[in-house]
């Protein structure tokens, strides 16, 4: 089971990347339990600076934009 | 290079939809299709080129870059930092305390964030197509001053003692390691990308920025010809026209509960200058329209307690205040 945590101070595309990121695990049989963070002071400890950001297992994988598929399946796998 | 955007407007306002240059449908039409094409064409293709050449620029190496900077070059810099890259409003918190983490002082953040909205890329080239150079450079030297004196205000009053508590902590353990270099950078191999790598970000770019501000433009442009075909001719200079005093102020608060971004302002500002608004009053309005918004201040709260927002919004309404009065003042004389 993949921890995801999708950080973003709740904008629009932080929704659809974890919509997006639950689909793909979907598609691919692998189990994922998504969760958003939205708190301004757990992002700061990331070190992240532009969102949306993708942290897998407290690894942070992704930052800046909704990721691509082909990004999403190389994360996961 | 912009006769062909009149030429087609004059052809689809006059010949196609046949309606004379004489009536107010006819003016306000024509100017709305002259505008929104021009400004539809040069945003594609100029954010696309301009995306190419910034393409491996972000946040993160604007972060390390002003970290390691000395204060005084640091407004400067976060200024025109602010000015020049792209990010998204809702990635202002974490921008801010990116910076902060780092030990960036509060005003060199702030620097970057004021001067932020109100240049970019695409105001700078709306304001050239529209109103041409000189004023552009006048609007981006205002606009980073802004910037710059507001930062450098925010450091001389001590403004990091108004944060919220986790983020002053977080700037104060920043200075003390400042030199160990603890950054979470996922795009180092950035700095040597190949062309195809610039072309795919650049289409993304122009792409993503169209797709957000298209509809500012056609509103921005929809409010301005209906300034330029219906407010009758002389109105504005005639009850304005003479940069009275508390016009600039009374635009200033015109402006607060009006939002917009720099896109959809920019065409607003050419039709109020050509029915003869001053400068000054104009440019005071839509900078308030621009940086001075209610839900940009409340996501501020996360990092900042009320006082230190009260003190950035009334810092932010007297600067327009002032640059409307000066511009206002100083016009007659250029």
């Amino acid at each position: 089971m993949k921890n995801i945590k999708v950080l973003g101070s709740g904008c629009n595309k932080c929704s659809k990347t974890a919509e997006i990121i639950e689909e793909i695990a979907h598609e691919l049989n692998i189990a994922v339990s998504v969760t958003k963070e939205t708190s301004a002071e757990v992002i700061m400890d990331y070190g992240v600076m532009s969102t949306p950001a993708v942290v897998i297992d407290e690894q942070l994988v992704h930052s800046g934009s909704i990721p691509h598929r082909d990004q999403i399946v190389a994360m996961l796998s | 290079m912009f006769q062909l955007f009149t030429d087609f407007a004059n052809w689809l306002t006059f010949s196609v939809f046949g309606l004379s240059p004489a009536t107010k449908q006819g003016d306000a039409l024509n100017f709305f299709i002259e505008d929104v094409s021009k400004i539809f064409a040069l945003l594609v293709v100029m954010i696309y080129l301009i995306a190419l050449l910034r393409a491996s620029l972000n946040v993160e190496k604007v972060r390390d870059y002003l970290a390691k900077k000395h204060r005084g070059v640091g407004y400067l810099m976060g200024s025109a930092f602010g000015a020049i890259t792209p990010f998204c409003s809702c990635s202002s918190i974490p921008v801010f305390l990116g910076f902060t983490s780092a030990g960036i002082p509060v005003g060199i953040t702030m620097a970057f964030l004021i001067t932020s909205p109100l240049i970019n890329e695409v105001a700078v080239l709306l304001l050239m197509g529209l109103l041409g150079w000189k004023f552009t450079v006048l609007y981006v030297v205002v606009g980073m001053a802004v910037g710059m004196l507001g930062g450098l205000f925010l450091d001389l009053i001590k403004a990091e003692r108004w944060l919220q508590s986790f983020a002053a902590e977080a700037l104060k353990r920043g200075q003390q390691n400042k030199l160990a270099n603890r950054s979470a950078n996922l795009r180092q191999t950035e700095s040597s990308l190949t062309f195809p790598q610039r072309h795919q970000f650049a289409k993304e770019e122009a792409l993503e920025i169209f797709g957000r501000v298209w509809k500012w433009v056609i509103i921005g442009v929809g409010i301005g010809a209906a300034l330029h075909g219906f407010v009758p001719d002389g109105w504005i200079e005639s009850h304005l026209g003479d940069g009275q005093w508390w016009s600039v102020p009374a635009a200033v608060m015109l402006g607060i509960p009006l939002y917009s971004n720099a896109t959809g302002v920019i065409p607003i500002m050419e039709s109020l200058i050509k029915n003869g608004l001053p400068v000054g009053t104009t440019m005071a309005f839509c900078m308030s329209t621009v940086a001075a918004s209610f839900p940009e201040f409340i996501l501020l709260k996360q990092v900042m307690q009320w006082r230190l927002l009260a003190i950035l919004f009334s810092l932010l309404l007297v600067s327009f205040t002032l640059v409307g009065w000066v511009f206002n003042a100083f016009t007659p004389l250029l």
